[in-house]
């Protein structure tokens, strides 16, 4: 059941509950969005921002996001989207997006360019060392504590609840206890 | 928080964005949700076409006050003084839904003997002022036991927020009643104590602490009642605005006791709506990233508790009544989930293996630890916290002493670069760092738990750029290298990761992570056949099935994935069961049986969602109880689980089956909401001679300072905010031009008197310091800062939007560097939205 363009500004009308003039000019209203050209894909996606849960569309071609719109068949958002969730577009094609593991040296000033792998590789070591190192078998009195105190993990809000499982499974399972996140519980 | 678990059951939502339409009257307090959650407030706005009233109650006229038919004006910090008033006039006036409160609440219920009231001193009874904590004892139901059996922090976290250990309504039975008093009349029934420790809180003394007018409140009063009963409905709506406090817990209590009284929870249009402020932090308390709970809010192995062995860790967990009941059966599930054949639960030996917390693990102390050097690594993943946090310069200080610091982020954030930041020269720090370039969501798989429950799927539509990977990819490929360095220990220490089961199928060039695999896993399967569950009710505790997050089984139920259902909405009910799913098992409102009456019919016509057909629950929502008990069920004293509730008793996840008017168990400054200052007000307490919460843990640390009560060198009330245009910390929202065009730089809202006396123009320079800090800001003057009278006396607000750093294309100094690490006492929560201050002109 599409809504026609029409229906919809009346709909918005009335939703404001004011006789506002149409903020679009009547050429400017028959202009097309390049989501309708030829070989463009849509996919389903959420906002990223706060918990209302905007659904939105994602439209892409060749690899390449090309937009990102309100979905008009969420309950929650009904195709309309905040200023920030309409800038959802700005955030993934911004070139201030970092592509490549950037590593500072101990005391250094710069950056400098890792590769992945590397990077891995060496956050994998550093991990065992410290957990070795600070290793608690036990507390004062005899009771077993089985953990490293060493090391802390900060985050899970803005992250997927698929994500949050990986990270309490890997955390608690090398016996890392302070796990953190936005929410106060 | 426990503020909603604690009272009702669990700590969620108890409604859903688009049920607001249903509502007569919405009121919305400590939220400015036409900015902040900008999209949802459509919902109230259609809700306001059809013809119900909206209020807003805040320290500042916003854009939501703008919308809405009344708005009062109240102080910061007080919220518990209005909302005692709200309690205490429906009480005075009869104006309570008395079917509703005498069946669904504890209203009845007779409290100890030993039961003290606060007042005046503002202390209940059971105060250790040595310790400077309660014991509880004395706020038990009559008869219950000293000791019992306990559901502890799952009890008090299913709930969604973690209650005390051993503090959990364990031996509560409403096979086995406890002595009441159905006519309310009785001087220790909760009601009679619930009226006469709100009977203080007079419409005038309202006004005195609050400041808002007397007779605006009696009109909000007086609208929220006409908007309750069987007929009608109102909802409330809060945010970080009544959780940030140092007795934000209590806040929700106040909101949530009066909800009862009114007979609004679990009914179409009204229950408690909280808006969280993250795209997922309900799914991150779900399935959790957190110090004190694992996923599906079992409490975490403790030293403190009866936890030594996995046979003493399931009993202490288990409970007598309700659905905590079947602990053995989502623990063992977990558990298969997690180590698979290397868990046996008949012996539990692999348990032993398992990390245990020993004291307070969280976020702040985890700071501090930073600082004080016993962290020395640290994961971020997607947390600013070097600018979103209180006192964020002491997070900067905790992160320059690490040995190495791992961020995944999109974008160079603060937490990244602390080590050139406040003027430290970088040669003098040696930390090491590592920032990840991470995915975006439309470049990834994956699901989010919204506000109300909901769980919604994402799709990736396009691979991300370079080096990025999701964090899924990270934490799988960083399991992966840790199992092989470890593959040949045979240290005993080493047996869980040797034991870890991951062996996630993965696709693509990358090798990414199949995510719905995981979901499925989360969801709960039968380890036999890989088949994914039902629901929580098919969990066993014999190892038969594994399940990594009980309260999500049924998210893969029938092997599809749930939460990506996209019905569109204009093809179904507004309760929208199809799109996404909500846990637990879709209901959409929670305790819904409570919208019908004890016999099971509708209160009435026109608010008819739930009811009992003569052979099981049905209507427009999924029954938020079992299908086919009849509502004359009546449990015997010895059955158990669901068996325990009664037939009238739609809070399930209380021993009781009742809605809790007052807390016998389960937090730790008391059974019943008081009105105390924020730890920092330049106002002393006008209702009772204890200023602040009493138990509010509160760091005293040379790097903490705290302004003192009145201290006249910090006059000003702070509350800060958020803005439609920036996210949080900034990291979403500062790297995009187009927001940082729209909201350019940081300001500080004040009141055009204000601005007088200190001589300041709009748009001039201020400096606003706290004895943590200082910061530079634009002035803002404007009318929507109400200036309050205190006694006679001015008192000046100055609101601030946190969101902006040193990095990013719009800049901007740190407004949390201006707030203390002064924690609530449940739930460790910061009180950013009530601190003091002064202001002067220019950049001092």
């Amino acid at each position: 059941m599409a809504v026609r363009p029409k229906d919809l500004w009346r709909k918005i009308r009335s939703h404001l509950g004011t006789t506002v003039e149409h903020p679009v000019s009547p050429a400017g209203r028959e202009l097309r969005a390049r989501i309708k050209d030829p070989g463009v894909k849509k996919s389903v996606s959420v906002c990223p921002y706060c918990a209302v849960g905007c659904s939105q569309l994602v439209y892409h071609r060749d690899g390449r996001i090309i937009d990102i719109e309100g979905n008009p068949d969420s309950p929650i958002n009904a195709g309309t989207l905040c200023p920030k969730g309409s800038a959802t577009y700005g955030m993934v094609v911004s070139p201030h997006r970092l592509a490549k593991v950037r590593y500072r040296r101990p005391y250094s000033r710069e950056w400098e360019e890792l590769p992945l792998e590397t990077a891995m590789d060496m956050i994998a070591e550093r991990v065992k060392k410290v957990r070795e190192e600070s290793w608690e078998e036990e507390d004062g009195r005899g009771r077993r504590l089985s953990r490293s105190m060493a090391v802390a993990s900060i985050g899970g809000a803005a992250i997927d609840n698929e994500e949050n499982y990986l990270i309490t499974k890997l955390f608690h399972s090398l016996g890392f206890v302070r796990i953190t996140n936005q929410a106060r519980i | 928080m426990p503020g909603l678990g604690i009272t009702y059951g669990r700590g969620g939502a108890t409604t859903n964005l688009m049920d607001l339409q249903n509502a007569d009257c919405i009121i919305i307090q400590g939220s400015n949700m036409a900015e902040a959650h900008p999209v949802g407030f459509r919902h109230p706005m259609i809700a306001r076409e059809k013809g119900a009233t909206l209020i807003h109650v805040d320290p500042r006229y916003t854009r939501t006050s703008a919308m809405c038919d009344i708005y009062a004006p109240i102080r910061a910090g007080s919220d518990i003084a209005f909302l005692g008033g709200l309690i205490n006039y429906v009480i005075e006036n009869e104006r309570y839904f008395r079917d509703y409160v005498l069946n669904y609440t504890n209203a009845a219920t007779l409290i100890s003997e030993d039961f003290r009231d606060a007042d005046p001193a503002g202390l209940f009874s059971g105060w250790d002022e040595e310790k400077q904590e309660y014991d509880p004892t004395s706020w038990r139901y009559e008869g219950m036991p000293l000791r019992y059996a306990a559901v502890g922090g799952s009890q008090g976290a299913i709930f969604g927020e973690a209650g005390e250990g051993e503090d959990h309504a364990g031996e509560l039975h409403a096979g086995r009643p406890r002595p009441n008093d159905q006519t309310l009349q009785h001087p220790r029934c909760v009601f009679q104590i619930l009226k006469r420790h709100f009977a203080r809180y007079t419409p005038e003394m309202v006004e005195r602490i609050t400041g808002c007018p007397k007779e605006k409140f009696l009109q909000i009063a007086e609208t929220i009642c006409e908007n309750s009963g069987r007929d009608k409905t109102t909802a409330f709506v809060y945010s970080v605005g009544w959780t940030q406090h140092s007795k934000g817990v209590q806040v929700i209590r106040a909101a949530a006791i009066l909800q009862l009284l009114l007979g609004n929870v679990g009914r179409p249009g009204g229950g408690v709506l909280a808006l969280r402020g993250h795209a997922t932090i309900q799914g991150s308390t779900d399935i959790a990233t957190l110090y004190d709970v694992l996923p599906g809010y079992i409490p975490m192995p403790d030293v403190a508790k009866n936890h030594n062995t996995w046979r003493d860790y399931v009993e202490t967990e288990t409970a007598e009544a309700g659905w905590w009941s079947y602990f053995p059966q989502y623990a063992a599930s977990l558990m298969k989930a997690w180590y698979g054949e290397h868990f046996d639960p008949k012996d539990g030996k692999l348990f032993d293996h398992f990390p245990r917390i020993s004291g307070d693990h969280s976020y702040y102390p985890t700071l501090m630890a930073m600082k004080d050097g016993e962290v020395k690594g640290c994961f971020v993943f997607g947390q600013n916290f070097a600018v979103g946090g209180p006192h964020a310069k002491l997070a900067r200080d905790g992160i320059r002493n690490l040995d190495w610091i791992v961020v995944l982020d999109a974008f160079e954030i603060e937490t990244a670069t602390a080590w050139k930041l406040d003027g430290v020269d970088p040669e003098e720090c040696g930390t090491e760092v590592f920032l990840m370039p991470s995915a975006l969501v439309s470049e990834k798989d994956g699901s989010f738990t919204q506000t109300q429950r909901l769980l919604q799927w994402h799709d990736k539509a396009v691979d991300p750029p370079g080096d990025a990977r999701s964090d899924a990819w990270f934490v799988f490929h960083l399991g992966r290298r840790l199992k092989e360095l470890y593959a040949d220990s045979d240290d005993p220490r080493d047996t869980l990761i040797k034991a870890l089961k991951w062996d996630y199928p993965t696709q693509g060039p990358h090798d990414e992570p199949d995510i719905e695999s995981i979901l499925k896993e989360i969801g709960g399967y039968r380890t036999d056949t890989g088949k994914p569950v039902g629901g929580f009710a098919e969990l066993k505790d014999d190892g038969s099935t594994a399940c990594g997050g009980w309260i999500y089984s049924g998210v893969f139920a029938g092997g599809v994935n749930q939460a990506r259902r996209r019905k569109p909405w204009q093809r179904q009910d507004l309760v929208a069961l199809e799109w996404g799913w909500a846990w637990p098992m879709n209901r959409r409102i929670l305790y819904n049986r409570a919208s019908a009456d004890p016999e099971g019919k509708p209160w009435s016509e026109r608010k008819r969602y739930v009811w009992w057909d003569g052979e099981r629950w049905t209507g427009r929502d999924v029954p938020d109880f079992e299908a086919t008990k009849p509502p004359s069920y009546r449990p015997g004293p010895e059955d158990r689980g669901v068996d325990a509730i009664p037939g009238d008793g739609p809070f399930i996840m209380q021993g009781d089956g009742k809605g809790w008017l007052f807390a016998p168990v389960g937090l730790k400054d008391g059974p019943l909401p008081v009105h105390y200052e924020p730890v920092e007000s330049p106002v002393p307490n006008l209702l009772y001679a204890q200023q602040r919460d009493p138990t509010a843990r509160l760091f005293f640390r040379p790097d903490n300072p705290y302004n003192l009560p009145e201290d006249p060198r910090f006059p000003h009330v702070v509350t800060t905010y958020r803005l439609t245009e920036h996210h949080t910390s900034g990291a979403m929202s500062r790297w995009i031009p187009w927001l940082g065009e729209l909201q350019p730089e940081l300001f500080a809202e004040i009141p055009p008197e204000l601005a007088a006396e200190e001589g300041v123009r709009n748009a001039d320079w201020v400096t606003i310091e706290t004895s943590r800090g200082k910061i530079h800001a634009r002035a803002l003057v404007s009318d929507r800062m109400p200036v309050f009278r205190f006694d006679g006396r001015k008192i000046y607000q100055i609101g601030l939007p946190y969101h902006w750093g040193p990095n990013g294309v719009v800049k901007g100094d740190v407004v949390n560097d201006l707030v203390p690490v002064s924690l609530e006492p449940n739930v460790a929560i910061h009180e950013a939205k009530a601190f003091t201050a002064n202001l002067k002109r220019g950049r001092l």
